[in-house]
């Protein structure tokens, strides 16, 4: 169906591709796996030719799709055989009515109108779309917006369907929509699937065929899941665990796992009870991480943090074990001897009563209560739209609260000016980019020392330490997702804020960036800095929040150690948790340090 | 699930209202059109965000009434007659002798302002309820297959401002999360470079996924045929604009006239037909024109016709002296009710 015959793919000198030879067969939901910049969007691209003819940049070899060349066919010559749903589906909708979205792509082909109709109500049907065929565009939500448009391109009969990262914006249970959808048109359209995802835990198991590049000038690697997934660098929690336990045939789905893993849950179960199956959970395991992590490095992030004029008098270097123990214990008591807590006197870095925002007519949050101690990680989970986002937006004064009361540090937010404001907290946005405006690092670095009133080459410090080695001379927008994420969170950091907000921080990121940014989590938390991240990521959330907070329709719905509220909930449940149930273990690192006191 | 009317014969409906409205300064008779128009869009929007417009308008229809009166008794040299109050007056150098700056204020001169003013916000008013009964951009939807991507391109145009918006809050939100102030001329600056940025980055996705699915997708055409095309449009243009100055000239000779803009009008038209089959394009749901249009398009135009005609025999009432009570003439006000005609249709139909 697809054919890539010796393909290479330059941009402006640069490889990007670089001997892609493989056949991708009729039917197939092929995967295409790899780190940030390895050059899967450019792959999907060149399937319906957006890769060179939109694009631009030299391709050789050749590249055809149901036996047409993409070198003879632009991407609308191709229209009818292949569906391109790329990162952001907003971004493609060109007209404003879901039913009229459907047709366009039909429109354009010229198809008779009679066929037109019945397809529209055929697509309606089989992506459970019918609801919302007269809906606006602009109300949709994420995992609707991204069923829209994969059914805008399926109206027109396609014989391929390519998706970059169709998940990674949505919450857990909207993936699982789409991704069940997706399978339901393999199963029973035959549809050949090519799709891009950093988050391998969410389609690794749907997989026929992985593609995976591996980045450093090799060719691409294609085939059987299972085999690719046994040698892959990047690898879901379950395939860790199954390469942990020495698993074979290598589970690729939990249920998979479920089966194999029943002697080792017997083993956990019975293993000692200071290891972390203790129930307590990972709120037992990340102090003692965070123990092992920050004093091997001593507190090198806090010296960069702390060296600058208006550094509050404290030793750092004391801070990383009693955070382990205000975390275990995860009430609002602020440790005595937190740096911070002194300097601050006894303001908690962020207390919450019945908050309530309204936007208009909607309310966003009610009634909402949230106390932060230095030192903790708290994750805020939920739907989309359910106000995780207006609610650390409250904290740094974006949204003026309809109700109730905010204080961050001991101020208001709404009403403190934004220069004063960003020693209480710093947000980092879903969009890291939008906090970057300089042409260069090294510019972007020095406007923050500037904005936050900090001494010279305080963020640069910062961003050495989260990202080394950048070139001083890069555009902001030429760094990878985890590069840019780390520079924005420098430039927050600059202003040694005690509370840290992120926002969807692991969106686009890979494995490895991923692990950057836990440990960075973890040496801030070490550090006495509270942290709270809204985010979609079970595992993210596994890893490293010692607290869960779960918000549904604007009101908390559960607030506990991350062990209890995300082990009993089946959509929040991380995947080894899900293997392990009823044992509380989350990540593969408390599976493999259980294993070593047992 | 109710049809929803082609938008054309909203926009024909509510220009023909407006047509009415331009023709006369009779305050009962504005107040009637914009009552009608208000029924209507009562009785006929729909729920869709476009359909909040009727009440904008409204607003701004009376904002223009306010300022109009402010304007008049200020700076309007009044009508001879009772003097309401007097405004403290400036006395003007010689050279701005015409200008008037206070003094006097009467109620005819006020009755005046008032009239015209009225007559504006209720052509804006007729406008805000075309707008609130058929999105403009479904209107574009019609338009001949030979302008569909200029079509698009209008959507398109009109899709992304609400966008900008969203990403101008988004930057000086950023702006705030750095500890910058958000107001003043060096915020604006800093807003500007992002802003456009993203606009830009935003475009060539839509283009991306546009290409992704078809768009200019032509069949072959010959090329005599392409260049026919062109000359008949280009030139039926030229034609119309030739008859539209005959006929608005009186002196202009009777043949660039009539004949003139009826050719042009042809040729432009065969010319935009043969254009539309280069497109391979089909048209999903065309809107049908079927009874109910003719019905609503109808009585608009009745509307216009009725004021138009009474305003040419010389009927009294359209134009009311400033100082007497303004009268409700009979044809004038049947033609207005008539519009009516939509609201009582939606009724019958449900």
């Amino acid at each position: 169906m697809i054919r890539f015959d010796r393909v290479d793919f330059r941009y402006g000198g640069t490889p990007v591709l670089t001997d892609v030879d493989l056949e991708i067969e009729e039917g197939e939901l092929c995967l295409v796996a790899g780190r940030t910049g390895t050059g899967k969007s450019t792959l999907l691209r060149a399937v319906n030719g957006l890769v060179p003819h939109f694009t631009g940049g030299v391709l050789t070899g050749q590249v055809t799709v149901a036996g047409r060349d993409t070198r003879d066919h632009p991407p609308r010559e191709l229209a009818d055989v292949v569906g391109y749903v790329g990162q952001d589906p907003r971004a493609g909708f060109v007209s404003d009515v879901v039913e009229e979205e459907l047709a366009y792509g039909m429109e354009s082909l010229g198809l008779p109108p009679d066929v037109m109709r019945r397809r529209v109500e055929e697509t309606l049907d089989l992506l459970g779309l019918a609801g919302l065929r007269d809906r606006a565009l602009a109300t949709l939500s994420g995992g609707q917006a991204q069923r829209v448009a994969i059914g805008s391109v399926l109206t027109t009969h396609p014989k391929v369907l390519v998706l970059d990262e169709p998940t990674s914006a949505l919450d857990p249970v909207g993936a699982e929509d789409v991704l069940a959808t997706l399978q339901r048109l393999v199963h029973d359209l035959g549809l050949t699937v090519v799709l891009a995802e950093h988050r391998l835990e969410r389609v690794v198991h749907l997989a026929d065929t992985m593609v995976l590049l591996p980045g450093d000038g090799r060719p691409p690697v294609h085939g059987p899941t299972a085999a690719i997934m046994a040698e892959s660098p990047v690898a879901p929690p379950v395939v860790q665990l199954g390469r942990l336990a020495g698993w074979s045939p290598l589970p690729l789905s939990v249920r998979d796992a479920r089966r194999a893993a029943a002697p080792l849950r017997e083993r956990l179960t019975n293993a000692s009870p200071p290891g972390p199956a203790a129930p307590s959970g990972p709120a037992g395991a990340a102090p003692h991480r965070v123990g092992n992590a920050a004093p091997s490095d001593p507190a090198a992030l806090s010296d960069a943090a702390l060296s600058g004029p208006a550094a509050p008098s404290g030793s750092a270097g004391a801070a990383p074990h009693r955070v382990g123990n205000a975390a275990s214990s995860g009430q609002a008591s602020t440790p005595a001897t937190d740096p911070r807590g002194r300097a601050d006197g006894a303001h908690a870095p962020a207390s919450v009563r019945a908050l309530e925002i309204r936007y208009g007519p909607v309310t966003a949050l009610r009634g909402v209560d949230l106390s932060v101690v230095p030192g903790e990680v708290i994750a805020l989970m939920g739907r989309n739209g359910a106000g995780k986002s207006s609610l650390l937006r409250a904290l740094v004064g974006l949204v003026r609260p309809s109700g109730g009361r905010v204080l961050v540090g001991g101020v208001a937010p709404h009403e403190t000016p934004p220069r004063v404001m960003v020693r209480h907290a710093g947000l980092v946005p879903q969009d890291a980019a939008d906090l970057l405006y300089a042409e260069t690092v090294a510019a972007e670095c020095a406007a923050a020392d500037r904005d936050m009133g900090a001494a010279r080459g305080t963020c640069r410090a910062l961003f050495e330490r989260l990202a080394p080695g950048v070139d001083d001379t890069l555009h902001p927008r030429d760094l990878s997702e985890g590069q840019r994420l780390a520079l924005a969170l420098a430039v927050i950091l600059t202003g040694r804020p005690p509370l840290v907000l992120l926002d969807e921080p692991t969106r686009g990121l890979d494995y490895t960036a991923k692990g950057r940014l836990v440990e960075i989590v973890r040496e801030l938390a070490a550090d006495g800095h509270a942290v709270v991240l809204a985010t979609h990521d079970v595992e993210l959330v596994a890893e490293v929040a010692t607290r869960t907070v779960v918000v549904a329709e604007g009101e908390v719905v559960a607030d506990g150690p991350t062990g209890e509220v995300v082990v009993s909930s089946p959509a929040f449940a991380p995947q080894v948790g899900k293997i392990f149930a009823p044992v509380p273990v989350l990540t593969v690192d408390q599976v493999r340090e259980a294993l070593s006191w047992a | 699930m109710r049809r929803r009317l082609h938008p054309g014969a909203w926009w024909l409906w509510a220009l023909g209202l407006a047509t009415a409205a331009t023709r006369t300064t009779n305050p009962l008779l504005l107040l009637l059109v914009g009552a009608v128009t208000g029924t209507v869009v009562a009785a006929c929007r729909s729920d869709d965000p476009w359909a909040r417009a009727y009440g904008m308008f409204l607003r701004i229809g009376l904002v223009v009434v306010v300022v109009r009166l402010v304007f008049g008794a200020v700076f309007a040299a009044q009508a001879p007659g009772t003097t309401l109050f007097t405004l403290p007056s400036v006395t003007l150098p010689s050279w701005l002798a015409g200008v008037r700056v206070g003094g006097p204020v009467t109620a005819e001169g006020l009755a005046v302002a008032g009239y015209d003013a009225l007559r504006l916000a209720t052509v804006l008013i007729c406008v805000g309820a075309a707008n609130a009964l058929a999105a403009p951009s479904r209107l574009l939807k019609s338009v001949p297959g030979a302008l569909y991507e200029v079509g698009v391109a209008v959507v398109v145009a009109m899709t992304f401002a609400p966008q900008a918006v969203t990403h101008v809050r988004q930057v000086r939100d950023a702006q705030r999360l750095r500890g910058r102030s958000d107001r003043g001329i060096r915020a604006l600056r800093r807003l500007a470079m992002p802003v456009l940025e993203g606009a830009l980055d935003r475009s060539v996705q839509l283009a991306a996924a546009m290409d992704a699915r078809g768009y200019g997708r032509t069949a072959a055409v010959p090329r005599a045929r392409r260049r026919a095309t062109a000359a008949l449009v280009l030139g039926g243009l030229l034609a119309v604009c030739a008859g539209l100055y005959g006929l608005l000239d009186g002196q202009a000779p009777a043949a660039l006239g009539a004949p003139m803009l009826v050719s042009g009008s042809v040729c432009a038209a065969a010319g935009l037909w043969l254009g539309g089959r280069r497109s391979p394009r089909t048209r999903y749901r065309p809107d049908p024109w079927a009874l109910p249009e003719w019905v609503t398009g109808g009585s608009g135009l009745l509307a216009a016709t009725a004021m138009t005609v009474t305003g040419l025999l010389g009927a009294d009432g359209l134009r009311p002296a400033p100082g007497s009570a303004p009268g409700l003439p009979p044809l004038p006000a049947a033609g207005v009710l008539i519009a009516l005609a939509p609201a009582l249709l939606r009724g019958i139909r449900t």
